[in-house]
């Protein structure tokens, strides 16, 4: 079995720690990890949805913007971190795997590890109450 | 593949009555090949009776660092080969975000901290940053990979077509885990120590000690038996040990971890001295 890189496993393990729901792919934009706080938002826990591949994630969350119309996986802001190597911020709207429409704010960064390697990226997200 | 403990010590050197079995040498490990390839893991103060023992008709010697922490680079000034012009010296290590490997050796072999400049040591020196994948020096395949350790630091694997070894002198890999070990994929190290016939591993603190040094990049012995556990190792080497241990408290934290968990691998405390013949895959 191949190991993650030591940047990929610490992230995951800073992010088991955080309140702030976190999602982190790998270089091909397959979902490898999401927090407890991220799994009461996406509907579902991580050990029953296991790692995804983009086009999967990207369709399964059903994102959409405030008039209802799907948002293409790559225009998402975590595709954005990892596809362009850049922080991506947006707000849009989910509908989670419990089948709840929730409005959500998304930062997206990309992780950039030692010796300029492509490793993933990072989104941090926070359910919008208006 | 012959392997040499020649420095067991972690953090500081630590001569004295009560170290003198395991060692007060800073971590430095000799590897010598069937086909003569000698290896040096890392520079710690063990180097320099080690470079002192080589043969004078070696021309070429490999030093390979897992980091450049001063317990791993200090012996580096006194190793013998650097002041002879007959002797290519590599040394391998890995750079940081900002300095190249020349730049950061630099700040220690250079004044105040040293009288001689880099530049002037009289060997041929040569110097390569890892991580850089897999390499081969003579009849060695090298696998470096960072692994979970303040400042850039790898863990290497030194395979031969009969035997492998895997050194790992600073590591915490259970930084941040609430059960360790988490699966094989996600445990830093893994992939060097994943079926190893000898792993030289981290093993400063006792459990209790742990707590209060958490991510200081240093791993319990409790915490290393479950490591080499998980990578199915067949021979476990704890090393890098506290400057504050006694022998006496070596063989006792020893003795009651290895009760305790009962490991299905042999286990040989590392002591300065201790060698290791690796020709199991026949």
């Amino acid at each position: 079995m191949a190991q993650k890189e030591i940047e990929v496993i610490l992230t995951r393990q800073l992010a088991s720690y955080l309140a702030m729901p976190a999602f982190i792919v790998d270089p091909d934009g397959t979902l490898i990890f999401y927090n407890e706080p991220a799994e009461s938002i996406l509907g579902l826990r991580f050990d029953e949805t296991g790692e995804m591949p983009l086009e999967e994630w990207g369709t399964v969350f059903t994102p959409m913007d405030k008039t209802g119309t799907p948002i293409a996986p790559a225009a998402l802001p975590l595709a954005m971190a990892l596809g362009e190597r850049r922080p991506a911020h947006g707000d849009f709207y989910i509908r989670g795997l419990d089948l709840v429409l929730r409005h959500i704010e998304v930062t997206a960064f990309p992780l950039i590890g030692q010796a300029d390697r492509n490793l993933g990226a990072v989104a941090l997200f926070w359910e919008v109450h208006s | 593949m012959q392997v040499t403990l020649w420095g067991t010590r972690g953090s500081l050197g630590s001569p004295g009555a009560e170290t003198a079995r395991y060692g007060g040498n800073t971590s430095c490990v000799e590897v010598r090949g069937a086909e003569g390839t000698v290896l040096v893991l890392d520079a710690g103060t063990g180097i320099r009776r080690q470079g002192a023992a080589l043969p004078q008709s070696l021309r070429r010697i490999d030093v390979l660092l897992t980091h450049l922490h001063m317990d791993h680079i200090q012996g580096l000034g006194f190793f013998a080969p650097l002041y002879n012009p007959e002797v290519e010296v590599h040394v391998w290590g890995p750079a940081s975000i900002t300095l190249n490997l020349q730049r950061r050796l630099r700040r220690y072999l250079s004044p105040p901290l040293f009288p001689v400049r880099l530049r002037e040591l009289p060997c041929q020196l040569v110097l390569h940053e890892v991580p850089c994948g897999d390499f081969d020096l003579g009849e060695f395949r090298i696998s470096s990979m960072l692994v979970g350790h303040p400042g850039p630091t790898v863990g290497y694997r030194v395979a031969t077509s009969r035997s492998i070894l895997a050194y790992m002198p600073d590591h915490e890999p259970a930084l941040g885990v609430h059960r360790f070990p988490l699966a094989p994929e996600w445990t830093s190290g893994y992939s060097i120590a994943a079926g190893a016939d000898l792993l030289i591993h981290d093993s400063q603190y006792s459990i209790e000690e742990y707590p209060r040094h958490v991510g200081w990049g240093h791993s319990s012995l409790v915490h290393a038996l479950s490591f080499a556990a998980l990578a199915g190792v067949k021979h476990f080497v704890p090393f890098h040990h506290d400057p504050d241990h006694t022998d006496e408290d070596l063989d006792r934290l020893t003795a009651e971890a290895v009760a305790e968990a009962q490991p299905a691998f042999g286990l040989t405390p590392g002591t300065e001295g201790a060698v290791f013949v690796l020709d199991v895959k026949g």
